[in-house]
């Protein structure tokens, strides 16, 4: 169960030892794209739901406008910020499955084992 | 709750006219005992299976890592969604009106964070559980010890409230004593999580998501029915007989950093929270848990959108004053819905599943619980890191026990006290003790043993202490006229305190040998080289 090997004890075969490939600029722009999707990612959720909560303490007034007969406009707002947060989460999925893990599985073949 | 349901029920009954909605909530209901007999027979033959595969401790902690994405994402949702959720918010829609979604957008928005930040690092660098990640470079024994008593404090304060919770709710929806409640509660949660581990855990949480969904679904689907499936129709009757208010922003927010402060409890403490955290070792890898949170996500925004409906429904088509008379913070509003539209039966079942919910939650809570102390403190601590499958396996199993036992005679000792705020408490815990040193310690090389320790043992108390001396407790639970601090919830000082503490405490404490490891942590974080 526990094969867990410590990163960079590497023997023979392989073409990149664990320092190398920390090193190389392909793990580098790797991580620097994940870091760039998360913080982009929890930037638009920061705007989206804190928008949100500091619109209804600055300016309850728009929320409670009309845009039907009786509903308000604070309700069709409240479900986008729920469905925003889930598209949110869906795009990093779809970039992650696409763009990162092909990347992830090709810098791992390159690791000496 | 003071009277005796069947006399409430008598005098409303004298008081209303004949026509106006009654309800047979507070007596024995038969048909919810049958239908929480076969949810309890059910999830036992599945506790029965479960143990035969649950020998070893990842089997115990983390069902072999052989939970599906899409599984584990139910699972996940069944964690998550407790009864607060489920009759708090459609409860706080029904009396409260539009405040009552405010706050269901704030029980979602945690989802999204927790997978831009923590899900992929904490499924690649741990094994068991959140303490795993934090210790990774650092020395154990401190951090171990930290982070156990951080999560075992989250996770008993959210333990406290559901306990406190499921006994008032067992009496009113079965009609059966308090005390009973939760030895029943306790003994069949012991059963899963003691026999089956956590395959057996997470089995109840998806058959109790499934059924809470379906419940939901249903409750939503009949009530609009009755408005011609038209939101609008059921808007234009909530303002008619309620007032256009009950559609308005009204009283929750009103200062934006109070709100703001809420929002970063919810949206962060979901992020420290043990028995969520834990669910990401029960899938084979980073991509799985990723893949759960988006359906997890899915699940929960999906229930978080229809709750409000069935809110709005039962305040106009039971009533709020029917909804507050049986029970005044609303959390009766669905049952009641329920019984209005589908009568006995349908009563029957979303009482029921009110009452799988929590038993299903405290599983989960009580198996973070236990492996905090098992795998942290006992085996990690007090063994020094060296013990065998079979004497962890075992104090797994004596921390699932003792953890039961406190968390039975925690409910009893708490019966009747207003607990509301120790849900609240536990997310501002998680936030400001947990979260701050698993996200620092997976993004900063720098962080040190000591900047770890004192970011949750400051984060931990900073939080406690203010939640305590501001209105939630000093006005509200201890019935002192004036608060100490106005903030109702702190999370906006202690998370910020919590995370400023444990880069300083790293600053002035530079350890050489966990900076050393960061590199080779990237490998295993981004790539999932050697992750279990």
């Amino acid at each position: 169960m526990a094969h867990a090997a410590p990163a960079g004890g590497g023997s023979t075969k392989g073409t990149q030892s664990a320092h190398e490939l920390l090193q190389s600029p392909a793990f580098k722009k790797l991580v620097g794209q994940r870091m760039t999707a998360s913080i982009i990612g929890l930037v638009l959720l920061f705007i989206t739901y804190y928008g949100y909560v500091v619109l209804i303490g600055a300016s309850p007034a728009t929320l409670a406008q009309k845009i039907g007969e009786y509903t308000t406009l604070g309700i069709p707002i409240g479900v986008a910020v729920i469905v925003i947060a889930f598209v949110l989460t869906a795009l990093y999925v779809v970039w992650a499955n696409g763009s990162y893990d092909p990347e992830v599985q090709r810098l791992k073949s390159e690791l000496k084992h | 709750m003071t009277l005796p349901a069947s006399q409430t029920l008598l005098q409303l009954a004298l008081a209303q006219a004949p026509e106006a909605p009654t309800t047979k909530i507070g007596q024995t209901n038969i048909t919810s005992i049958a239908f929480f007999f076969i949810i309890v027979i059910v999830t036992l033959i599945i506790t029965y299976w479960a143990a035969k595969k649950t020998k070893t401790s990842s089997e115990f902690y983390a069902a072999g890592r052989s939970v599906s994405a899409f599984q584990n994402g139910l699972a996940l949702s069944g964690d998550y969604m407790s009864a607060a959720s489920f009759l708090g918010i459609s409860g706080m829609v029904a009396l409260r009106g539009y405040d009552g979604m405010i706050y269901a957008t704030g029980w979602l928005v945690g989802w999204p964070a927790l997978m831009f930040l923590i899900a992929e690092p904490l499924r690649n660098l741990g094994k068991f559980t959140f303490a795993d990640v934090v210790a990774f470079r650092l020395q154990q024994k401190p951090v171990r010890i930290a982070a156990a008593v951080g999560g075992i404090t989250t996770v008993l304060f959210y333990t406290i409230a559901q306990m406190v919770g499921s006994g008032q709710l067992v009496k009113l929806m079965f009609g059966i004593p308090y005390e009973l409640a939760e030895v029943i509660v306790g003994a069949v949660m012991l059963a899963y999580v003691l026999f089956g581990g956590m395959l057996a855990t997470t089995w109840v949480q998806i058959i109790k998501a499934g059924l809470l969904l379906i419940g939901v679904t249903l409750l939503t689907v009949l009530a609009l029915g009755k408005f011609d499936f038209s939101p609008a129709a059921l808007y234009a009757k909530v303002s008619t007989s309620i007032g256009q208010k009950a559609l308005e922003p009204g009283g929750l927010v009103t200062d934006p950093l109070e709100a703001v402060s809420l929002g970063l409890a919810l949206m962060f403490g979901l992020l420290g929270l043990p028995h969520i955290l834990m669910r990401f070792y029960t899938v084979p890898d980073a991509k799985a848990a990723r893949k759960s949170v988006l359906y997890a996500t899915g699940f929960i925004g999906y229930f978080y959108i229809i709750i409000p409906i069935v809110g709005f429904a039962a305040s106009v088509l039971v009533t709020r004053p029917l909804i507050s008379q049986i029970d005044k913070g609303g959390n009766m509003a669905a049952p009641l819905l329920a019984e209005f539209l589908g009568g006995d039966a349908f009563l029957g079942f979303i009482a029921a599943v009110a009452f799988a919910t929590i038993l299903a939650v405290v599983a989960g809570l009580t198996l973070a619980g236990a492996s905090a102390f098992s795998h942290d403190i006992y085996v990690h601590v007090i063994k020094g890191g060296h013990a065998t499958e079979q004497e962890e396996v075992r104090a797994a199993k004596i921390g699932t026990i003792i953890f039961g036992i406190v968390a039975v005679g925690l409910g009893i000792l708490f019966k009747g006290q207003n607990v509301a705020f120790m849900v609240g408490l536990a997310f501002s815990i998680a936030a400001s003790a947990n979260f701050p040193a698993l996200l620092l310690s997976i993004v900063w090389k720098g962080f040190s043993t000591a900047g770890a320790v004192a970011s949750i043992w400051v984060g931990a108390l900073l939080s406690a202490v203010m939640i305590i001396i501001s209105p939630t407790v000093w006005v509200s639970v201890l019935h002192n006229a004036k608060a100490i601090i106005g903030l109702k919830n702190p999370c906006i000082i202690s998370m910020t305190v919590a995370f400023a503490v444990g880069w300083l405490v790293s600053l002035m404490t530079p350890e050489k040998t966990a900076q050393d490891m960061f590199e080779d942590e990237k490998l295993r974080t981004y790539l999932g080289v050697g992750a279990e």
